[in-house]
């Protein structure tokens, strides 16, 4: 029962950064912007969020680091994209390649150091319950945030007016633009949101999942988080489900080759994004009335003044 | 104005000229690095040696290196690169690099090209690298040691041969001390993913594994296993900073020596295309300091490495029997030969594994 209990840990801890990065891009593509610099949002976001926390000793700062880091980049692409009205996906490429070699170069004088991790959360009796106490009375802080974050985000998106303004930019940006709403200004928020939320997914991976920084240590988990939230067809819930799948995936295949089960551990690797692509198979045949995609996803607006 | 202009314009470009000739005085020396040079591991080795190489020789050569180069055949363009920007020598540090630098190597006769850990040559391409199994041997015999389970854990990169090797070192040095030792072994299909690694760590250790070995290039396992209180190995370089109560030791990658005595070479105009595999003997890697372990099992590892170095123990002394129960065929007489070495694509007997592809 306890390889039970490490597997669930390992597989929260391993689905986090996924599930907040995601759901930052979740809210950015629903207001209809496509920002593919994830991956370089992160990677700032893991540079400066080690940074704050080595310099200061404290884990809050570097959080909130990582997320004004993720923020500033995320401008970055607001201007370009929204300002200037930059083709987004070549945007959003140069994005995540400016973001790469700007975390090496603010990581540069951190390399080898390391810090204290996030504390885990600890109540005395709770989180000694067998298999169940550490799972939900024993993680980091990071772990319960992306849990809140993601409710906030469904309860936004469905329960709040603002919400519904959000998702009628993504929809279609020119009744949104005749109705008055400021659709660049509403879109600007949508992605530094975005940005913060991957910066905050940079941020957790030396700040509590591996307390280093190392250039390029985000190793392509801003790609995975793109794919999360196209598995989830642009709904927070089955964002949730795919973010752990997606974990629990990855653990279970290395756990499986730690067993000696003797599927071949190249497909076992392959086997989260085969899910992804099989996923998606099943939502476009299931398709009940028009895309699952928001309408205006990536394209560019242009208000008329 | 104009003409002054033109005649500013003149002097600029016999400036700019000027300063090309002075540069190409000196030998230009490309590297072409896997990783980031801040991976700590084994790009940061590289690097370390191409510093030393600077230190040494810098009044004669200029170097130029490019990280985070991806292995394929996009390498092929970085190393044109450094070909067209006039260097004269280019290591290429990765395996999978071996292709790209072969087809470059053959367009391009005049310059010499030096390729680590591969096996195809031209007669301007020569291929380095180092015996890191005898290394790996080593570990093996303190793992044993050292582990009260009984239980080590491998995190392995790919099913290659010489991550291959180096299990199979380890192993069998691992039953000359404790025949009934198991190895669990991980496969991570990417060299660097810090995540990953410590997943695997994770795992390894949730299984029963209490020595951790690792065959990637970041600290992340050192790390895991400092965390949870068990022991480790680190890869390529230093790791002890990750784990001060955790890194028995670590196969610490040094290139300085070699790097060196071929761009010596190649000043002196007396390069020439060979293939070097180098063990403990030439320096081609060392061993960090036994740290964490009784001062019985710490004799023994310096023992070992003496009698590797001296040559009178060989890794892969035979018999050695495979995971079918057959013994292996021994062509280097007393023990396995290079190419069975270089090429070993099978478990010796004792793996409860598969080994991937097979």
């Amino acid at each position: 029962m306890e390889l039970v209990e490490a597997i669930i840990l390992a597989v929260l801890a391993a689905s986090t950064p996924l599930l907040i990065a995601a759901t930052g891009e979740l809210v950015t593509e629903r207001s209809g912007v496509l920002n593919l610099g994830v991956e370089g949002m992160m990677i700032v976001g893991a540079a400066c969020g080690f940074a704050g926390a080595w310099l200061t000793g404290s884990i809050l700062v570097g959080a909130l680091l990582g997320i004004v880091a993720g923020t500033l980049m995320s401008l970055v692409f607001a201007l370009m994209a929204l300002g200037l009205a930059v083709n987004q996906v070549a945007t959003g490429l140069a994005l995540t390649i400016l973001g790469i070699g700007l975390s090496g170069l603010i990581g540069a004088g951190f390399v080898g150091e390391r810090i204290t991790p996030a504390v885990h959360l600890h109540i005395p009796g709770l989180t000694d319950i067998p298999v169940i106490g550490r799972v939900l009375f024993g993680e980091d802080g990071f772990v319960y945030f992306s849990v809140a974050l993601i409710v906030g985000v469904w309860w936004f998106l469905y329960r709040t007016r603002a919400g519904l303004i959000l998702r009628a930019c993504g929809d279609n940006h020119v009744s949104a633009h005749a109705l008055g709403y400021p659709v660049l200004r509403i879109r600007t928020f949508a992605v530094m949101f975005g940005g913060a939320c991957a910066g905050l997914a940079g941020a957790y991976l030396p700040l509590a999942y591996t307390p280093f920084f190392i250039p390029g240590m985000t190793a392509g988990r801003g790609w995975i988080a793109l794919a999360l939230v196209v598995f989830s067809s642009w709904r927070p819930g089955r964002l949730v489900v795919g973010a752990y799948l997606f974990g629990a995936v990855t653990i279970l295949q290395l756990h499986a080759q730690g067993w000696g089960v003797g599927i071949p551990s190249q497909f076992m690797s392959a086997l989260p994004y085969l899910a992804t692509v099989i996923v998606l198979v099943l939502l476009s045949r299931a398709r009940t009335g028009g895309s699952t995609a928001p309408a205006a996803l990536g394209t560019v607006f242009v208000p008329d003044r | 104005m104009r003409k002054s202009l033109l005649a500013l314009a003149v002097g600029l470009l016999l400036a700019g000229s000027v300063g090309a000739a002075s540069a190409a005085d000196k030998l230009k020396v490309g590297f072409i690095y896997l990783g980031p040079i801040g991976d700590l591991g084994w790009t940061y080795q590289h690097d370390l040696a191409r510093q030393a190489l600077v230190k040494e020789l810098g009044d004669k050569i200029e170097t130029t290196y490019l990280e985070n180069v991806p292995e394929g055949p996009d390498a092929e363009r970085s190393i044109e690169q450094l070909v067209r920007a006039g260097n004269k020598l280019i290591f290429t540090t990765s395996f999978g690099y071996m292709d790209p630098t072969l087809k470059v190597a053959k367009k391009y006769p005049n310059v010499h090209f030096e390729h680590a850990t591969g096996y195809k040559r031209n007669p301007n391409m020569s291929t380095y690298s180092a015996k890191w199994y005898q290394g790996r041997y080593i570990q093996g015999l303190i793992a044993a040691k050292m582990s009260k389970s009984g239980v080590l854990g491998y995190i392995g990169s790919f099913p290659i041969p010489e991550v291959v090797s180096g299990i199979n070192a380890t192993m069998l040095a691992a039953q000359t001390i404790n025949p009934n030792i198991k190895v669990k072994i991980i496969w991570a299909n990417t060299w660097f993913d810090p995540g990953k690694e410590a997943d695997a760590a994770k795992a390894l250790i949730d299984q029963g594994a209490d020595v951790i070995m690792q065959h990637t290039d970041s600290p992340a396992a050192m790390q895991i296993a400092s965390e949870r209180g068990k022991l480790a190995f680190g890869q390529d370089s230093e790791m002890i900073k990750f784990g001060p109560k955790t890194q028995l030791t670590s196969i610490l990658d040094t290139w300085a020596p070699y790097y060196i005595e071929r761009v010596k070479a190649e000043l002196a105009g007396t390069w020439k295309s060979e293939d070097t595999w180098g063990g403990l003997d030439s320096h081609m890697f060392a061993m960090a300091p036994y740290t964490n372990m009784p001062d019985d099992v710490k004799k023994m590892a310096e023992d070992a490495q003496a009698a590797i170095t001296a040559g009178k123990l060989h890794p892969f002394k035979c018999p050695i029997v495979g995971q079918d129960g057959k013994p292996v065929e021994c062509k280097g007489g007393d023990h396995l030969d290079d190419g069975q070495i270089l090429g070993m694509n099978f478990y010796v007997k004792g793996i409860d594994d598969k080994l991937p592809g097979k």
